[in-house]
């Protein structure tokens, strides 16, 4: 299992907070799927926030605090700082949102707010596209991880662009590579960790499933055997047939 | 004097940051804070002095993706 800035996690599935029918679901839903880290957000305090960092510590996961509705370096900034103060981790997951509609990454502001970030210490996992030049500039800037999309946030869509994922893979192979957001079933994680992905990073597929806690267990396990048929070395697909029984050896009986 | 907080126009006794929670009530909460959009560390509340009309963010952990 690859590691994450030094921390080898037992799971290759980082499993969102939000949109759960209650607590107790959210609780089950870690609890039957392993899932090895939370993702978290800060927003402003109404009164629930206390019992929901009461809940998550209980979890004894993993936190990832992300910066999610930021659409700016400066407030991303910002907010990854009030974050580590809140959460004591220097793990940030980045997202800067460029785009009301899609929920796509600003590339712009994400590098640079990636440099700020990364220059002051912090772990940061950003939340972007599968494009090349943006992931080595990212890298360049000091992220040790990176998070491409699958789909966009919440569309359930799965991988929206496999040749892009795999090239991606390819160019970083010493990078820890998530598959962050798009995620609708449990066959499209199985699919990114076939790819040779080290993790994937879900949340609207579990919370709103009719039952959460059997859908993190599914897509767990379809994760875990994604992992494992990357590792097992696939066959190469091919167009034409070639029989798997012997030839040789068959009774001549026409 | 009034200042802003979390988007609402409040009025408080004191200028100082660590003061002005204690008032609002989130003496006792785990939460992290912004002036005017700048981080306020913990440490740096008993020092720092607040504006009439400066926006105070007062954040806490919230359910995420």
């Amino acid at each position: 299992m690859r590691d994450f800035y030094g921390v080898t996690l037992n799971s290759p599935l980082m499993l969102g907070t939000a949109q759960y029918p209650s607590p107790a679901v959210l609780a089950e839903a870690f609890r039957t799927s392993g899932a090895a880290v939370a993702t978290v957000s800060l927003r402003r305090e109404t009164g629930g926030g206390q019992d929901f960092w009461a809940l998550v510590r209980e979890l004894g996961v993993r936190i990832l605090p992300n910066t999610a509705g930021c659409h700016s370096a400066r407030e991303a900034v910002t907010t990854a700082q009030m974050a580590r103060e809140l959460f004591q981790t220097p793990w940030i997951k980045l997202e800067v949102i460029g785009h009301s509609d899609s929920l796509q990454p600003d590339p712009f502001e994400l590098l640079k707010a990636a440099r700020i970030l990364c220059a002051e210490g912090f772990e940061v996992f950003p939340y972007t596209t599968e494009d090349l030049v943006l992931a080595e500039r990212l890298v360049e800037a000091g992220c040790r991880v990176l998070m491409p999309w699958g789909a966009p946030i919440g569309s359930g869509l799965g991988l929206n662009n496999r040749y892009g994922l795999r090239s991606l893979r390819a160019h970083f192979p010493d990078i820890p590579l998530v598959v962050d957001a798009g995620l609708g079933l449990p066959s499209h994680a199985a699919d990114a960790m076939e790819l040779g992905y080290d993790a994937v990073l879900l949340n609207t597929a579990v919370a709103k499933a009719g039952d959460p806690a059997a859908m993190a267990r599914a897509f767990a396990l379809a994760a875990e055997a994604g992992r494992l048929a990357h590792e097992a070395d696939p066959m190469e697909a091919r167009d034409m047939a070639a029989p798997s029984t012997p030839v040789i050896g068959k009774a001549w009986l026409s | 004097m009034r200042i802003e907080v979390n988007g609402v126009e409040r009025e408080v006794q004191d200028a100082r940051l660590d003061a002005i929670l204690n008032e609002l009530g989130f003496a006792e909460a785990k939460v992290a804070t912004a002036v005017n959009g700048d981080f306020v560390p913990l440490t740096a509340r008993a020092e720092r002095q607040l504006q009439p009309g400066d926006r105070l963010e007062v954040v806490a952990p919230m359910q995420g993706g």
